[in-house]
């Protein structure tokens, strides 16, 4: 199963997805994180600008990655209720 | 109202620079994450799913309209121009950014507000009877020692570090409108014969994972010493909570563990040793945080008239409308329930149109209710139709407290790191279902539903007549049953009825339960309470497992 690359920006709270070279806003723009991951996670840590990074399991191709736990798609939609809130990469019906 | 004396606000705005200073020692990656934590934690700062959540205290739920005005220029400002009034009296941001946290600090601290001692191992904010100060059956105003309670535990260096979360609640009445013997300290006023002021104190109540009723640690302590007793309380608990195991840390567990006999001794023993120390409140402080709460100047030419001949105004004041204690003047809930709506949430549109009000109609006071309303204690009843038609204006009128629509939950998995599942599309599914009849939803009558997303309670689940919970069931939301609580003076746990559900299963068991409720009752009066607790669980099993 792929996995993805999240976290928290210090300054903002924004939630947040690894592109492969920098941090994106957008799910959509998410890569597959290989054997690396651990030691990017590893490193992210270390450098403390991102709260909470954490790989996380997600099904489907890249550009359209949706992870597995309800928890996270509502981390990558907004919260369900607020429509108007949402992020706009994950759809909220996905939830 | 009480306004902050120099004391306050030096505490306030040391507290704000300390603060300010952390968050910027944090931004410049001086203090790591794992050092910052605790200290934003004990700001009232949390990391929730989508940014940080910011909650700000509301000392016993009462604000002026200047406080509201500020409140809505946070959620302007700094937020996506809405807060979540909580359960607790409190309001919660979801949408903050720590780069402007230090102006948002001082942005609430001129207006007398902060947001320290809001999360973390200590006395939290101290709530009380939305009605206090208005209500026809109180002894006394008991907002003035929900006051004292908050000056003595602000800070209060013994007890910053408890074995875990401490929460007190303050009545006056024998309505119990703050649910205190679901917190930590449950204290309600009372006069005896002699015409004296003294507290029944309730203690190791609370809901959670381990749901417990509070008992009676002491019928009587005189008003002149209940800061002392409070004291000898927290005292016994400081030192033999457990800190071992974060599950068994509430005082509720100490009580239960040594049982009310002992821990009543134990308390006794540290009262003795503690009062003879002069820890109490002098009278002249009492008296000048009495007089703060004076109650304002009603007018004796207000007169009890009333017009009803609008008939929706007519169902908002039956509804929604409580008797005062001045002729002439009322009560008035303003629902946070409205249709489709979120409960609890406000926009800041909303909260202005509120401080208006308050300022025009209702002396300057708002009050924020544990069921996640708002109300203005004191409203002139010949001005009820003109804050009646402002509320309307911006959906705050509808006509639903305490009916089966006026549901309580908690943020669930739309916002929450703990949730287990999602606690507002519950509510709001199960209120589509009443929320277009009002004749409806008044013919079912008092019924209370409410709604945590996880087992730590928040939406209060274990209190409700029904109650649901939020469970993970393999990677799935889903929902347990629960009925016959009440956090009330007849205060009782609700129970889990049988099996879970999944989302539209639990609206649809809801759904088969009212309708039991309504063949079954004895009367048309009689509350979907009373026929659980007259017919026990096992008819609305079967009505509802078949
Ligand atoms: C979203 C962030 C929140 C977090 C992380 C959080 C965390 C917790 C935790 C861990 C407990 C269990 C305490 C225990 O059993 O020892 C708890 C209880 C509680 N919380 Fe929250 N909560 C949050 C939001 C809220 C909200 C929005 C409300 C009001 C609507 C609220 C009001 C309460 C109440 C009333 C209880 C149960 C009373 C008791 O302490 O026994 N909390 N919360
Ligand atoms: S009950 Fe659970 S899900 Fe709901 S706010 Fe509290 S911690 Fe979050």
């Amino acid at each position: 199963m792929p996995r993805v690359l999240t976290g928290n920006r210090l300054e903002t709270g924004d939630v947040l997805w690894w592109n492969g070279s920098d941090w994106s806003p957008r799910i959509a723009d998410a890569v597959a994180i290989g054997d690396e991951g651990e030691a990017l996670v590893a490193r992210l840590v270390a450098e403390e600008r991102i709260n909470d990074p954490v790989l996380i399991d997600v099904t489907g191709e890249p550009g359209a990655f949706v992870p597995t736990t309800t928890r996270e798609r509502v981390r990558a939609s907004g919260p369900s209720v607020r429509a108007d809130l949402a992020r706009g990469s994950l759809s909220v019906e996905v939830i | 109202m009480y306004r902050y004396d120099q004391y306050d606000q030096a505490i306030v705005d040391a507290r704000v620079a300390e603060f300010k200073d952390q968050v910027a020692r944090r931004l410049r990656n001086e203090i790591t994450e794992d050092q910052f934590k605790p200290l934003r934690l004990m700001n009232g700062l949390y990391l929730q799913l989508h940014a940080y959540m910011l909650r700000v205290a509301i000392p016993y739920g009462t604000l002026s309209g200047t406080q509201m005005r500020m409140l809505a220029h946070i959620a302007r400002k700094y937020d996506r121009d809405y807060g979540h009034f909580t359960t607790r009296q409190n309001i919660q941001y979801n949408w903050i950014k720590l780069e402007q946290f230090a102006d948002l600090l001082d942005d609430l601290s001129k207006v007398e507000m902060h947001a320290f001692q809001t999360s973390g191992n200590c006395i939290r904010n101290i709530s009380s009877d939305q009605f206090a100060g208005a209500a026809a059956d109180e002894v006394a105003d008991p907002r003035p020692y929900a006051e004292l309670l908050r000056q003595w535990s602000t800070l209060h260096p013994e007890f910053s570090f408890l074995p875990r979360k401490f929460k007190i609640a303050v009545i006056a009445s024998d309505t119990d409108r703050a649910a205190i013997q679901l917190h930590d300290i449950g204290l309600q006023l009372r006069r005896n014969d002699a015409g004296d002021l003294g507290f029944r104190v309730y203690v190791g109540g609370g809901m959670g994972r381990t749901p417990i009723l509070g008992q009676v640690v002491r019928d009587w302590i005189p008003v002149g010493q209940f800061l002392s007793y409070s004291e000898a309380i927290l005292r016994v608990y400081n030192r033999y909570g457990r800190r071992d195991n974060i599950y068994k840390a509430r005082i509720k567990i100490l009580v239960t563990e040594l049982g009310i006999e002992e821990f009543t001794r134990q308390v006794e023993a540290e009262w003795a040793l503690l009062e003879p120390l002069g820890l109490d409140a002098p009278q002249a402080e009492y008296d000048r945080i009495i007089a703060q709460f004076a109650p304002p100047a009603f007018d004796p030419a207000a007169n009890d008239d009333l017009d009803l001949s609008d008939p929706d105004f007519r169902l908002w004041v039956e509804q929604n409308v409580h008797p005062h204690k001045a002729p002439g003047y009322a009560i008035a809930t303003i629902s946070l329930k409205p249709r489709a709506g979120i409960p609890g949430d406000a926009s800041s549109a909303q909260m202005d149109v509120i401080a208006d009000l308050a300022e025009r109609y209702a002396q300057d006071e708002i009050r924020v209710t544990h069921s996640q309303n708002l109300v203005l204690a004191h409203v002139r009843k010949s001005d009820l139709y003109a804050v009646w038609q402002a509320l309307e204006a911006v959906d705050l009128a509808t006509p639903n407290l305490d009916l089966v629509t006026d549901i309580i939950a908690c943020p669930g998995m739309d916002y929450c790191t703990l949730a287990n599942a999602r606690s507002i599309p519950i509510a709001q599914k199960i209120a589509a279902k009443f929320e277009n009849d009002i004749a409806e939803q008044r013919d079912i009558g008092e019924l209370k539903i409410k709604v945590s997303g996880c087992i730590n309670g928040c939406g209060h689940h274990h209190a409700g007549h029904i109650g649901i919970l939020g469970v993970d069931k393999k990677g799935e939301e889903a929902y347990q049953l629960l009925l016959g609580g009440s956090g009330a003076e007849d205060a009782s746990l609700a129970k889990i009825l049988g099996p879970g559900f999944d989302e539209n299963g639990i609206v649809a068991a809801v759904d088969r339960l009212i309708a039991f409720y309504r063949s079954a009752r004895a009367a048309p009066d009689e509350r979907f309470l009373d026929t659980y607790r007259r017919l026990g669980p096992a008819p609305f099993k079967a009505a509802v497992y078949g």
